[in-house]
């Protein structure tokens, strides 16, 4: 991204940049969710549907050497960051095309093309890794920041308070994303947490916090701006909280009784989306026809990732035991 | 190394210093090699293995860490994933638990399911085994535990060629290395080379030759059987005793070629004997040797008890030298 790093930029072409990438996202998952009743895609299957904002927020202003830790719901990370959308649902197939050779599924997308150090599916396991990714930059006199995506369940965890010790004491480059969406599968925020302010914990650890509406994707792209610029200039950990929702069951297999419809339909209202895109026309910056080509382009990538993955081959059972360890001269 | 090396190239050393010398050593050799764990600055390591070497290398290379093992054993595989080697020593196995989510669940499988994108580099040491009276929180052998997860490597060194050549070979291999110190060698002295060197880390090694019986053993174990086999040769019993050195992999072609010479085995193993790595070891010597046994298989296990405080206690729960012989004349015969 060009442009002065410390101010929203709300160009036309931005803002329509911005809308597609979430709609890229969405319209995914919408045929990934439709894979899964066909029995393509098995396993679990973590939707962010609601969410989109964050990761479009926040990725695309990362450099190419900064790195990225997420969790379990991560396909739109992985696609924001680059990760192709064939590899991405060729590996939600199982099959060897896939980023991660088929062996990680949904949960664990890994790239190490564009520093994508996965999908881990401990709830708060990521943030460890994220403070020894950020270590070694250090210890190397890397430039990078290290960005680690989890949900506000993870706050609960040791490893959550162990790793913001950690990085606060040494002063490591992370940013620390909460996607706070209220529920950690059916376990409401308020039910789990003695103090539900969530960025406010970070003050223990004296980290630089903020929160911000992460509905809103101009907002969470600016408050990620600068927090990218302060860990730049002073080298030290930032902590970010987006209020988010997720629109759908926690995976597929969840009867969302810990929440009624309505608190649902409420918040679809308020979705990432459907938000900028009523903005743009309420400004006129969208002309229905670029939202119907978005949606084409978007759909005729689809098609292609799909048909890329039911052509794509699978691991040779043979092979089943490779990668557990380095392989000699392969 | 020892028996080559001229008069005044042969050391007096402690297993201790070995383990220190070897860290000082990679920590030269390597600039991505550093040292991380709870009190291995300040402190000098909570069994003195890396006194000094705050002083020598400063606190980035011997990075003190707070109480957080699950946290700082996750930073040594993220930042192992970024291309540094660290080596994280956790005070004990008893303590390593609660880094299990990260060895198990990180260390262990990202090589495998990021689909050989990314290996984990990464070098954990940690006190092992009873002896000291610490009690059950501070005692227990779960080498054989960690022996059963695939993706990493899980090493016993016993002796001082070990304890001093094991660690370099272990920080060049490409997957996540546990290395498994018992308690009761730290204070060990023997003689060493001076130039003592890396050492391979995939094979058994036959300690003690003999015809007559195979004792299977590693780490603290070892040298209370190999007084064992110096007891049973009073007797005209002439043991081999065969020192794991890696309980994983477990190299399967020494051990069954020993049985298949000896004919009967009995293995010793500090663990705790239900689904212990003694177990593993026998299943495969029946799979593997079934017809050449005269004997069933023995074994020498921990009881099935919280390693309990008191001396006399704490001894009858752990292999030694007269259950050790006593087990060996049973597959002989001459209870
Ligand atoms: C250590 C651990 N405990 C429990 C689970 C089961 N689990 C998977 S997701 C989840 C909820 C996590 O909620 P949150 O962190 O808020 O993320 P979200 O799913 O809302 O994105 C739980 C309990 C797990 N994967 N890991």
């Amino acid at each position: 991204m060009s442009g002065p790093p410390d101010k929203p930029r709300l160009s036309r072409t931005h803002m329509l940049d911005l809308l597609k990438q979430m709609i890229r996202i969405r319209l995914f998952e919408d045929k990934c969710a439709e894979l899964y009743t066909q029995e393509k895609i098995r396993g679990f299957l973590h939707l962010y549907d609601g969410e989109e904002a964050v990761a479009v927020g926040v990725i695309p202003l990362l450099t190419k050497d900064d790195r990225v830790v997420a969790t379990y719901r991560e396909h739109g990370h992985a696609l924001v960051r680059g990760i192709s959308m064939k590899s991405a649902m060729a590996e939600m197939y199982g099959k060897r095309d896939g980023c991660s050779r088929g062996r990680g599924g949904s949960m664990h997308l890994f790239d190490r093309a564009t520093n994508f150090y996965g999908g881990n599916a401990i709830v708060g396991g990521g943030l460890p890794l994220a403070v020894g990714l950020a270590l070694a930059g250090r210890m190397r006199a890397e430039k990078n920041i290290t960005v680690c995506f989890f949900g506000e369940g993870a706050v609960a965890e040791g490893e959550f308070h162990e790793s913001l010790n950690l990085a606060a004491l040494w002063e490591l480059p992370v940013l620390f994303v909460c996607e706070n969406n209220l529920y950690a599968m059916g376990t409401a925020l308020a039910i789990s947490e003695a103090e539900t302010d969530i960025h406010a914990k970070a003050a223990c650890y004296r980290i630089a916090s903020e929160v911000v509406d992460g509905m809103d994707v101009v907002a969470v792209e600016a408050a990620a701006r600068r927090a990218l610029q302060t860990i730049r200039e002073t080298g030290k950990p930032y902590f970010l909280e987006c209020r988010t929702y997720r629109f759908r069951a926690h995976s597929m297999f969840d009867a969302q009784l810990y929440r009624d419809k309505a608190e649902v339909e409420m918040w679809r209202k308020k979705g990432p989306i459907e938000r900028l895109r009523a903005w743009l026309e309420a400004n006129h910056m969208i002309h229905p026809d670029e939202l119907a080509q978005i949606n084409a382009e978007v759909g005729a990538e689809i098609a292609e990732a799909v048909a890329f993955a039911e052509a794509a081959s699978w691991e040779p059972v043979e092979d089943l035991t490779r990668f557990v360890y380095a392989e000699a001269g392969r | 190394m020892a028996q080559t090396a001229a008069q005044e190239d042969v050391v007096e050393i402690s297993y201790r210093e070995a383990v220190r010398e070897a860290i000082r050593d990679a920590l030269k050799r390597d600039q991505r090699v550093f040292l991380m764990g709870e009190d291995v600055g300040r402190y000098g390591g909570c069994y003195a293995v890396s006194k000094g070497l705050l002083a020598e290398f400063g606190p980035d290379r011997i990075r003190d860490t707070p109480l957080s093992e699950s946290g700082f054993t996750g930073a040594g595989v993220g930042a192992a994933m970024a291309g540094m080697r660290p080596i994280v020593e956790l005070m004990t196995v008893n303590f390593s638990l609660l880094a299990l989510d990260q060895i198990l669940n990180s260390a262990a499988t990202i090589r495998h399911m990021s689909g050989n994108q990314f290996g984990v580099p990464l070098v954990i040491r940690m006190a092992t085994g009873a002896g000291r009276q610490l009690a059950a929180q501070h005692s227990h052998s779960l080498e054989g535990w960690y022996a059963h997860i695939p993706g990493i490597k899980v090493l016993a060194p016993a002796t001082l060629e070990d304890a001093r050549g094991m660690l370099w070979t272990a920080l060049e291999d490409p997957d996540p290395v546990l290395i498994f110190e018992n308690v009761m060698l730290y204070n060990m002295t023997g003689r060493l080379a001076a130039n003592a060197e890396s050492v391979d880390i995939a094979r058994a090694a036959v300690r003690r030759p003999g015809q007559d019986i195979s004792l299977i053993t590693y780490g603290g174990s070892l040298w209370k059987t190999l007084e064992a086999a110096s007891t049973l040769a009073t007797e005209n019993i002439d043991a081999e005793v065969i020192d794991l050195r890696s309980l994983r992999p477990l190299d399967d072609a020494t051990i069954i070629a020993s049985v298949n010479k000896t004919r009967r085995a009995v293995i010793v193993d500090e663990g705790w004997r239900s689904g212990s790595l003694a177990a593993e070891i026998g299943m495969r010597i029946v799979e593997q040797a079934f017809w050449e046994l005269d004997a069933p298989v023995g074994r020498v296990c921990s009881e099935e008890v919280p390693i309990p405080y008191p001396r006399h206690l704490e001894q009858a729960a752990i292999p030694d030298v007269a259950k050790i012989a006593a087990a060996a004349k049973a597959a002989l015969g001459r209870a």
